[in-house]
């Protein structure tokens, strides 16, 4: 017990001094507290795959009744904005061009005429295609509001109904997807670099041999080490957890405790690839660089963007070793699905397993990487 | 002496940094490994296109007829529906994620279908919700086909009613393709990381390591230590250029419309932009700790969402669209999708290079100041 | 500039910092004098004094808040690229890019000096001679010993003459030899170029050959003068004593130093104490402290008018002495007899193909001051990495407390201290807070932690809310021994733990290993003043990776071979110079 305490103390120790090391300075604190706020709402408003504002221009030849209560209902919609009426044909490259249009419509003469035939009236839609995935989802929703129309005419398929429910984000607005994975991600790329440069940090400035020489053993380093990042770690996450639920509104499924479970294991394989590179890092340069060099793939093969499932399956085996994968797919699915411990416990294999090689390697070559 | 005195000073500098960048692997596997990396990640492991969705599918009316209506869903590549018992079930799979929606067919589907009043139940996972919406596009696009079909079948005209086509013309990017816009993305993405990340800790490892205080006194002025500095990396960049370039042409297919000269150009003052932020950001700091979370948090993450490479700035509120605009990686990001795909869009050009200029000169300007020779 | 000229004049010139405390700290506090062009000006004085800060303003990188300060004839505060232009400095702690070769550091200093290339030649090729370097050339300069850095800082910076040369303490940490060869160096190019030197120094040898001496003490100044006249305050003051055969000068040294009222400063020399008395005190007061020791008086150096000038600043300011340490329970109750605590056997350590430790062994007994001392690079930091458990043996046997600490538990590493030559402590933290951390890492805690802080702050005259990295070359010194004493450990390695303070300190320094090692403590320490061997109860001289010579100060001043009277200095020059000549000889080295 005497035993235990003072190997508690030792820790202790250390772990106060690394935090005071690192929140010392205003400068360091401001960085590892205001980045979460500033880049939860940055982001919050700013990733979305959600149209809200498809500027279109007009080209109305038919100038008819059929042709205003369609461009009525596109307007009604609130997304799409009318930014020029054109005259003719020639005006539509140069909208298009100087991106002030997303879309033109481009109404023919003949187009209630043709309605009043029975027949079927053209409506010529051209898009901007160097989004090419806004320009699909506003072209979908042209289809959809002309559906409409057709179906006021009496036209559609018959009698057929797809009902539609969403679990989980009943309005399938992109941004409750993406908010709970920033929980993760965000969070990742701060304590990844600051895990990173914890034991590259000292080498640099040779107080880690004075730190080899106190009666700390390895684990009590490794411990050291890496409590202030996690504590860092999880409290970006919360700071942006607190900012998705009570500022953005997005209603939370699950159980606080199981996300915060979740997020610690999720935080110390994290900590442990970072102090990885740390204790393979001869310099600060060398351990920052490896670690983007680590982060970049980690982001991009996350799921955060792309969904894992769309990635070549090499690629989606390699995923396996990445812990933002399992750590956002915990938090969206405890968040947004209240996903129980047994609905998810797989997710945390990967984890533990990354934690459970990363953490004692960092150990091993605090005092065997030959320096 | 042959060169005048600042040659010869900048000469001495530039053969150190070419020098200490060479020696740390590091330097070199960020600087060309990364690129690479992402060139191939972009290229091949990112896509937004929708495969194989697994969707579970409940027949509860066992009818040939209701067979038939969702027969359709299984003959399309984007999805993998797979029939299960009961509702039950496919509500376990939704929520262990193993499928990402689930259609139902009710109990009373074909005596319904023939008053004309059938419903077919498409429960969502909609955490992804642009996956969800892609599935729910399919299964509609099927079970319409095959309604439609039915309903020629049963000869069952509907009054003749006109009705609207829409004639869809995709301009820059006919097919649709993803990769399309991506790849030039990356290339702004890769420019941006390389000057974050290469010289972010340039000048404040410097400072750390007190070896400016000897630099200072000597002849040596602060624009030659910045110009010393930055030389080596736009090689290093502009190597990564070409690596895009190459990858975008004959990798990616990719067509570039608009002159290549202005691209290179354009592409190479984007560089100068991103690596005297980075030097700024080192210089400002005089503090490697600072500097790198600095670095991080100004390059990667503001490329990927708010220049709109990834997600359009046309849906986002006024204020974020102000910050976006803030970025000099938006305007080269209009810049180069417009180049590439668009054409030489002289308004666009003009004032994107206009911004990057004015950026480059600001930074070196505020680089410059960060160097003053001072300890105070 | 004409000679005879003044190069740097300052009027009321002042900078202020702020203190930790918040108030100001008057880094320079109205100084005004004159330096004269074609000289060496020596600047001295204890730590803290305002040298460096002074040095910097000269030096066109911190602006001065009142007065005037011309440099070379320019406005240094409003010109400094000018001043800069004209000038070399050497900064305190040169920044070498460690990346870089020994070379491509030379070149870039040259290049960016405009040394000509025909110059250059003869240039480097003596400046690698003097530092010893010449086989270095590819070497990164980060792969350098600490002393090598030091010379090659000072390489770099004599790379051209200047019209004005400031030195910003040049020989911390460089060896006896080297700094011979520097000041050689210095000296021929005042005499040939008629170069104007400015240099901050805490060895007095080296002001002794200063034509001009300013004494500085907090911001201010003390005395100036030429060495001889501030010599003078000492004169007829000046004592050496022998004390009785069969006990170390260091324990009549530790008694005269400790009567405080009567004697000013007295250090172990060539086996002798030489001290000086307080002027206030008779001369027959001397009779009843040294009973039955002879004495008698000596000629005054300037160090004897330097200790006597700050004793009386100390005296004024009311700062306590140093307080002998209470020695160690731990210490005391764990001795096993007469076997040694420190047993080294063929010891090998090489790098690639370099031998860095070549078969060393010695054995150091317990309560024993071992000192281990020789030129830069001879292997002295590996030896000590290696006993530390810090680095790997490529082959031999070591026992440090009957273990080798690279393999053993954990708990035997508290039994040991480790004061590195570079300053290792976290810098952003406070003095407390590294105190505390590392009390806290010995597994001292609660009032043991506090009690053990508050002693060793009291101890070593520290400023716990300082801000450690900010702290004066010797104050960051002072605090690294206080980190290495803290835990009270059975056996202290010391590299080079008095480098850069002044001899104040020093001397309190010296007390407290002297009262520790009586107290049953272990030490092993390196150093370049060759004065402080003579605490030593053995030494071993070490270059190349190969001992020299083993032995009591006195058996090592007899092996040296010099005539009786010869100080630890020329005995270590002339072993050195011995052994590298019989090393060119039989190609293998002389072993001792």
């Amino acid at each position: 017990m005497a035993s235990f305490m003072a190997t508690l103390s030792q820790i202790i120790a250390l772990v106060r001094k690394e935090l005071l090391a690192l929140i010392k300075e205003p400068a360091s604190r401001a960085l590892l507290i205001a980045p979460a706020f500033l880049q939860a709402l940055l982001y919050g408003y700013g990733a979305t795959y959600d149209l809200t504002h498809v500027p279109y221009a007009v080209l109305d030849q038919s100038r008819s009744a059929a042709s205003t209560e369609l461009l009525a209902r596109l307007d009604g919609t609130g997304v799409f904005v009318r930014e020029a009426t054109l005259t003719s044909s020639q005006q539509i490259a140069g909208v298009v061009d100087a991106e002030k249009a997303l879309l033109v419509l481009s109404i023919p003469p003949d187009f209630e005429t043709r309605l009043a035939l029975s027949q079927s009236a053209p409506l010529q839609l051209v898009l901007d295609g160097r989004n090419s995935s806004t320009a699909g989802s506003a072209a979908s929703h042209v289809g959809a509001i002309v559906a409409a129309y057709n179906a006021s005419l009496g036209a559609g398929a018959p009698g057929i109904r797809v009902e539609r429910r969403a679990w989980f984000n009943p309005n399938l607005e992109s941004r409750w997807n993406m908010m709970p994975g920033l929980i993760a991600a965000l969070s990742m790329l701060q304590t990844l670099v600051l895990a990173a440069l914890s034991v590259a940090r000292e080498r640099e400035q040779g107080t880690f041999d004075q730190l080899l020489v106190t009666p700390l053993t390895p684990m009590q380093i490794l411990i050291g080490k890496a409590l202030p990042s996690i504590l860092i770690g999880l409290l970006q996450s919360t700071i942006i957890f607190l900012i998705i639920r009570f500022w953005f509104e997005i209603p939370m499924q699950g159980s606080v405790w199981l996300l915060y479970f979740g997020l610690i294991v999720f935080t110390v394989a994290s900590v442990g690839v970072g102090l990885s590179i740390s204790a393979l890092s001869l310099t600060m340069q060398q351990a920052m660089l490896y670690s983007f060099l680590l982060i970049m793939p980690l982001m991009l093969l996350s799921g955060l963007f792309t969904p894992v499932r769309n990635m070549p399956e090499v690629l989606q085996l390699a995923t396996y070793a990445n812990p933002l994968r399992f750590g956002m797919n915990i938090v969206r699915r405890v968040y947004l699905e209240g996903a129980d411990l047994i609905d998810i416990w797989r997710e945390f294999i990967p984890l533990l397993v990354l934690a459970a090689t990363t953490l004692p390697l960092a150990a091993w070559l605090f005092r065997n990487r030959l320096s | 002496m042959r060169h005048p005195e600042f040659v010869r000073r900048f000469i001495a500098l530039l053969r150190k940094e070419t020098r200490q960048m060479l020696r740390d692997r590091s330097n070199l596997a960020v600087g060309l490994l990364l690129p690479v990396a992402l060139i191939l990640l972009f290229g091949y492991g990112l896509s937004f296109d929708v495969k194989n969705a697994p969707v579970a599918v409940v027949l509860e009316d066992s009818s040939p007829i209701a067979r038939e209506a969702v027969a359709g869903l299984q003959g399309s590549t984007y999805l993998a529906p797979a029939w299960v018992a009961n509702m039950d079930a496919a509500e376990r799979l939704l929520r262990a994620g193993d499928a990402d929606g689930i259609v139902r067919v009710p109990l009373d589907f074909s005596r319904r279908l023939a008053t004309g009043d059938a419903r077919i139940q498409l429960v969502l996972n909609g955490v992804n919700s642009t996956t969800a919406q892609t599935v729910e596009g399919y299964v509609n696009g099927a079970i319409a086909t095959w309604a439609q079909k039915q309903a020629d079948r049963a000869g069952n005209k509907a009054p003749a009613v006109g009705r609207v086509e829409v004639v869809q013309r995709m301009w820059f990017n006919e097919a649709g393709n993803s990769t399309w816009y991506l790849v030039p993305g990356l290339i702004v993405l890769v420019l941006t990381l390389i000057g974050a990340f290469l010289t972010s800790l340039l000048i404040a490892r410097e400072w750390e390591r007190g070896t400016l205080e000897s630099l200072f006194v000597t002849p040596v002025r602060p624009l030659e230590l910045i110009f010393a500095k930055l030389v080596p990396y736009v090689v290093v960049g502009a190597i990564d250029l070409m690596l895009c370039l190459l990858a975008a042409r004959f990798l990616f297919e990719v067509p570039l419309r608009g002159s290549l000269t202005i691209l290179l150009l354009a592409s190479m003052l984007y560089l100068l932009v991103s690596l005297l932020l980075g030097l700024f950001i080192s210089g400002k700091t005089r503090n490697q700790f600072q500097a790198s979370q600095l670095a991080m948090l100004v390059s990667f993450m503001p490329a990927m969402m708010l220049s709109g490479f990834v997600f359009d700035l046309r849906n986002v509120p006024l204020v974020i669209q102000g910050v976006a605009q803030l970025l000099p990686a938006t305007h080269f990001m209009g810049l180069i999708k417009t180049l590439f795909l668009a054409g030489d869009h002289g308004p666009t050009i003009l004032r994107s290079v206009a911004i990057l200029s004015l950026y480059a000169v600001v930074l070196v300007v505020a680089t410059q100041r960060t160097l003053r020779k001072s300890l105070d | 500039m004409s000679d005879g000229g003044a190069t740097v004049v300052a009027e009321g010139l002042r900078k202020t910092f702020e203190a930790p405390g918040g108030g100001p700290l008057h880094a320079v506090g109205g100084v005004s004098m004159t330096l004269r062009a074609g000289e060496l000006t020596a600047l001295v004085g204890p730590d803290g004094a305002g040298k460096t800060t002074l040095m910097r303003m000269m030096a066109g990188l911190l602006k001065p808040d009142a007065g005037m300060l011309r440099v070379l004839d320019i406005d240094v505060a409003k010109d400094p690229q000018t001043v800069q232009d004209r000038i070399s400095y050497m900064p305190q702690r040169f920044g070498l890019y460690e990346d870089l070769s020994v070379q491509e550091n030379l070149d870039l200093y040259a290049d960016l000096h405009g040394v000509p290339q025909n110059l250059r030649r003869e240039r480097f090729g003596r400046m690698l001679e003097m530092t010893d370097m010449a086989r270095f050339t590819d070497r990164p300069a980060g792969k350098l010993s600490g002393g090598m850095k030091q010379k090659l800082g000072l390489a770099c910076t004599l790379v051209r003459s200047p019209d004005l040369l400031l030195l910003d303490e040049p020989s911390v940490g460089v060896d006896p030899l080297s700094r011979r060869d520097l000041w050689k160096i210095v000296q021929q190019l005042v005499d040939d170029e008629n170069l104007s030197v400015i240099v901050s120094t805490a060895y007095m040898d080296e002001a002794e050959r200063c034509a001009q001496v300013f004494v500085m003490h907090e911001g201010r100044l003390l005395a100036e003068g030429a060495p001889g006249a501030l010599r003078e305050r000492a004169r007829g003051l000046t004592y050496v004593a022998t004390p009785p055969s069969g006990t170390p000068a260091r324990d009549l040294q530790a008694r005269l130093i400790d009567a405080g009222t009567r004697i000013v400063d007295a250090v172990p020399k060539g086996g002798a104490v030489w001290f000086i008395r307080q002027p206030e005190a008779e001369e027959r007061a001397l009779d009843g402290l040294l009973i039955g020791i002879g004495y008698r008086s000596r000629p005054e150096e300037l160090e004897d008018a330097f200790m006597m000038m700050l004793r009386q600043q100390q005296t004024k300011e009311t700062h306590a002495a140093p307080e002998a340490p209470t020695p160690s329970p731990q210490a005391a109750s764990n001795g096993n007899g007469d076997k040694p605590v420190i047993v080294v056997r063929d010891l090998v350590r090489k790098f690639g193909d370099f031998t860095a430790v070549a078969s060393t062994s010695f054995d150091v007994a317990r309560g024993e001051i071992f000192g281990l001392l020789g030129p830069n690079g001879a292997g002295k930091t590996t030896t000590f990495r290696m006993l530390c458990g810090l680095l790997p043996v490529s082959s031999g046997h070591l026992e440090v407390a009957g273990m080798n600490l690279r393999t053993a538990r954990s708990q035997a590493r508290a039994r040991i201290g480790y004061v590195s030559q570079k300053f290792a402590l976290y810098g952003n933290l406070t003095v407390r807070e590294n105190l505390e951390f590392f009390g806290g890492a010995y597994g001292l805690r609660g009032q043991a932690l506090r009690s053990r802080v508050a002693a060793t702050i009291a101890q070593f005259g520290l400023e716990p809310a300082a801000i450690s990295g900010l702290l004066p070359g010797g104050y960051k010194q002072r605090l690294a021994m206080a980190t290495g004493l803290l835990h009270e450990p059975e056996i202290l390695f010391l590299d080079e733990p008095t480098s850069g303070i002044d001899p104040l300190a020093r001397r309190a320094f010296w007390r407290t290993i002297t009262a520790l090692a009586q107290a049953g403590v272990t030490v092993i320490i390196t150093t370049h003043f060759m004065e402080e061997a003579e605490y030593c109860d053995r030494i071993a001289i070490q270059d190349a990776g190969k001992v020299l010579a083993l032995g009591t100060p006195q058996a090592v001043r007899e092996q040296a071979g010099l005539d009786g009277g010869a100080d630890m200095n020329n005995a270590f020059i002339a072993i050195v110079e011995h052994g590298r000549a019989a090393g060119r000889g039989d190609g293998k080295g002389a072993g001792a």
